[in-house]
């Protein structure tokens, strides 16, 4: 009888300290989004800040996210998806690859304003590219290769083994196997691990905060040598720098910026999702 | 007649410390039927996969001996390993047709080996196909997914694939392990046929078969060899006890 | 005979193909080796890069290090402006406000993990799960921002002076170090072989038998890592806790009402800091120092959350 109690009283506390987790998240999305509607306007979107920012709209910020979110995507990329193949397809297992996985492991664990330390000590000064978009997509790709190599890793393993046997049996090289057999069936994967990367990305403050976020700039920016303004930062700064900003204002920027990061969030777990289901090999 | 693979004093050892082949020898002639049969883990998929060196895609291996290859020793470092899977086709045990269409699957290899001309490819698929007994059923859907197929159907397929690079040895490693008789039979059929053009080595899915299609036959035990012979010997009077306790199924 | 004749045709075939390699060689030859040459370029990179942003920080924050006393860094008084460069109270805060979050955090967490692993019917899990992820996908500061405008007049209303405080910044933390909890410890739950709780209801045991006497002991060194890789998350938050914490360098009194004084974390003072020093003054390289030891301290934690990795990978069949 007393087990039974206890089971009871076990799996309400259970459920409720679940409860407790995913209660909050609806709520502050819900809280956000009704706050914010109002603020959202065609001018909100593309019109410039004016009047100290507290007028006009964040469409600089806005350029500015989507113009680092691409130059993470190209810095990143390249390395990531060849680090995912180096790891599920050539690395043997031995000394070096266990320091590989171990690098991996720590990027993904070293706070994002080191990366921001890092980004102002190789790129900004040591580089002399300057408080720039190069400087912040170089920071900000970095940060992110852990995230998709890790998820593009997974996605090369869980291609079927007898593909790999079959293609080779063949006679296709190690790198056309990959090519032609290994890769195709892992893509949905690895563009899922990309989508989630970026979209961490996009809503970081912290490594661009050194390395390429402008306060407030005039003119949009002409070249990867110039700075530029991004959502997060721009929240951050209306938020707790310039007084007697409007809460609309702030409420409107944070629901962009969550709007932003969330459907890139939700594409790929869309993805994700579709291609569990419709493994069929 | 020299044999087509003559493998000499092979000793195979995986990385966990399994012994999987001791000290096998043995020589096959070209145009037969070699069937290697016995127990589960025996050995014999090990020694299969040391002919088109296959077992470079297992890491931490010792392989010692010669595997002999018209004359020519697989383990040399001057062996083109890519030519060599090009010379000896495989089937698998589990029908495996890669993601795409039956005319994708079936001039996989071709590409791969750089044959760009449409003409030469799809002369390659219909005679394949006709090889393997799969022509008629196949012909009206070349362009409709491999994956469509019947398991009997994919077996047929991934032989006829393993056909149009045109190989010298085909080797099978049980292949008609999942099939129904009827499609098993078909499988066999086509074998008759195909060891007029090739060297088959095959390992069966059971003594039945093996006596069926073989002309030749080794008995496998534990990594290693016991009795190879002809056929009729073999299967009619093994010399050897473990091979005749096996052959009338008093095994174990 | 007629047989004969295809088959030397068929051998003359097969000579023409292996007679035409030459393109094959080049496929293989250069322009393959050359991928394959970037492909492991780009793996061993990982180790280059881990290297460099150590040398980087090290490049920039030695003077800290050098220059400074070991008394003084370690005093309890951060005051740049007369030179006064004590890391006590940074990593008070950082050490205040992450415990405060992992406490929040690890039971929240866990429990969540076994309900979602446990306890709910496919069809909430499949809610669920995603809305774990999307908190995960919440930039920080918008979690910050939210912490500003929402929760700090709750905390004051609790009868802080500011409701910027240590506790403010550990239950945003807590938050945002509840995704990475929840999936690890799923995962190590989910781990855990079907047998086992099989064979425990089979004897009779009651569902929360089973979960807290067997599941949870096997899934333990995965639970340990997804407490060991939270702690990681919360020490090296920055904007969330940079809003929300208050932002005051000083030891907090040790005492009940501790969580309801404001603090300062390293993270912070290197964000709130780093715009107004001249490059190449000492405070400009104490700030990297305190970047060295966050590096330091995160990469200890995932050594040993590493190490318990390697347990968790090797039962799961190599994929973690």
């Amino acid at each position: 009888m007393k087990r039974q109690q206890t089971q009871k009283l076990a799996i309400a506390v259970i459920t409720g300290a679940a409860a407790l987790v995913v209660i909050p998240i609806v709520l502050v999305i819900l809280y956000i989004v009704v706050q914010g509607i109002g603020a959202l306007s065609w001018e909100f979107l593309t019109a410039r800040p004016r009047n100290g920012m507290t007028e006009g709209g964040i469409m600089p910020a806005i350029l500015g996210t989507l113009i680092l979110t691409l130059g993470t995507a190209i810095v990143c990329l390249p390395l990531a998806i060849g680090a995912a193949i180096y790891l599920a397809e050539y690395a043997k297992d031995n000394r070096l690859t266990r320091w590989v996985r171990l690098a991996i492991v720590n990027l993904a664990g070293i706070p994002s304003i080191v990366y921001g330390l890092f980004g102002l000590g190789a790129f900004v000064l040591f580089l002399q590219f300057g408080t720039s978009i190069l400087a912040g997509s170089l920071t900000l790709g970095i940060m992110t290769l852990p995230v998709v190599i890790s998820t593009a890793e997974e996605a090369i393993l869980s291609v079927p083994q007898e593909f790999r046997l079959v293609s080779q049996s063949l006679g296709a090289t190690r790198w056309q196997t990959i090519r032609h057999q290994v890769l195709p069936h892992a893509m949905p994967g690895i563009i899922t691990g990309i989508i989630l990367g970026l979209s961490r990305a996009a809503g970081e403050t912290a490594p661009i905060l050194f390395t390429v976020a402008a306060f407030y700039l005039p003119s949009l920016p002409s070249s990867v040598s110039d700075q530029t303004m991004a959502l997060p930062y721009h929240l951050y700064v209306i938020t707790t720098q310039v007084p007697g900003m409007p809460l609309s204002v702030q409420y409107g920027t944070a629901l962009v910026l969550l709007l932003l990061v969330l459907s890139l969030t939700l594409v790929a777990t869309v993805i994700r999702t579709r291609m569990r289901r419709r493994r069929d090999w | 007649m020299d044999p087509k693979i003559a493998v000499q004093n092979v000793f195979f050892t995986y990385g966990d410390g399994t012994e999987a082949l001791r000290n096998v020898s043995l020589d096959i002639a070209p145009f037969q039927i070699f069937v290697l049969f016995g127990p589960a883990r025996a050995g014999k998929t090990t020694l299969l996969r040391l002919f088109n060196r296959l077992s470079d895609l297992i890491e931490n291996t010792t392989v010692q001996g010669q595997v002999l290859v018209s004359g020519r020793d697989v383990f040399e470092r001057s062996t083109d390993v890519i030519d060599l899977r090009r010379r000896i086709g495989m089937v698998f045990a589990v029908p495996t047709p890669l993601p795409g269409t039956i005319r994708e699957n079936l001039t996989y290899g071709l590409r791969m080996a750089g044959v760009r001309s449409r003409d030469e490819l799809e002369r390659r698929v219909e005679r394949s196909l006709t090889q393997a007994a799969l022509w008629d059923e196949a012909k009206d859907r070349l362009s409709r997914p491999a994956s469509a197929l019947s398991g009997g159907q994919k077996q047929r397929l991934c032989i006829a694939r393993s056909l149009a690079l045109e190989p010298e040895v085909l080797i099978l490693d049980n292949p008609t392990s999942g099939l129904d008789p009827l499609s098993t039979a078909m499988v066999e059929e086509s074998l008759h046929d195909l060891k007029q053009r090739y060297t088959i080595i095959m390992v069966p899915h059971s003594v039945q078969q093996a006596a069926r299609v073989a002309t030749r036959a080794a008995f496998m035990l534990d990594g290693e060899i016991v009795e190879v012979g002809d056929a009729d010997q073999i299967f009619g009077q093994p010399l050897v006890k473990q091979t005749e306790d096996y052959v009338t199924g008093r095994f174990g | 005979m007629a047989n004969l004749t295809e088959f030397a045709r068929e051998r003359y075939a097969q000579a023409a193909l292996r007679a035409r390699p030459a393109s094959i060689w080049l496929r293989r030859g250069w322009s393959e080796t050359l991928i394959e040459l970037l492909i492991r370029l780009s793996g061993l990179s990982t180790i280059a890069i881990v290297g460099l942003i150590f040398l980087f920080l090290v490049r920039e924050g030695l003077p800290t290090f050098l220059d400074i006393p070991l008394r003084q860094l370690f005093s309890g008084r951060w005051y740049p402006i007369e030179g006064l460069y004590g890391l006590w109270p940074l990593l008070v805060g950082s050490l205040v406000v992450t415990a405060g979050a992992i406490i929040i955090a690890v039971p929240l967490g866990l429990t969540t993990a076994i309900y979602l692993g446990e306890i709910a019917p496919p069809w909430q899990r499949e809610i669920l799960k995603p809305l774990v992820e999307v908190l995960a996908g919440i930039p920080s500061i918008v979690l910050g921002f939210l912490g500003w405008v929402t929760l700090a007049p709750i905390i004051q209303g609790l009868g802080a002076p500011t409701g910027l405080t240590a506790l403010t910044g550990s239950l945003i933390l807590a938050y945002m170090a509840l995704p990475a909890i929840i999936s690890i410890s799923e995962d190590a739950l989910y781990a855990v072989p079907k047998e086992y709780r099989d064979g425990a209801l089979a004897i009779g045991a009651t569902q929360w038998q089973t979960i807290w006497r067997v599941v949870l002991p096997a899934a333990r060194s995965g639970l340990a890592m997804a407490v060991m890789l939270g702690i990681g998350r919360a020490i090296g938050e920055t904007m969330a806790v940079m809003m929300v914490t208050g932002n005051a360098a000083f030891v907090p009194d040790l005492g009940l009402d501790m969580p309801l004084s404001p603090v300062r974390t390293m993270t912070a003072t290197i964000a709130a800091e780093m715009g107004e020093v001249a490059q190449g003054s000492l405070h400009y390289s104490v700030l990297f120092g305190i970047g060295i030891v966050l590096f330091v301290v995160t990469f200890t934690i995932n050594l040993i959350a590493g190490r318990l990795v390697g347990s968790v990978v090797r039962r799961r069949g190599g994929q973690l």
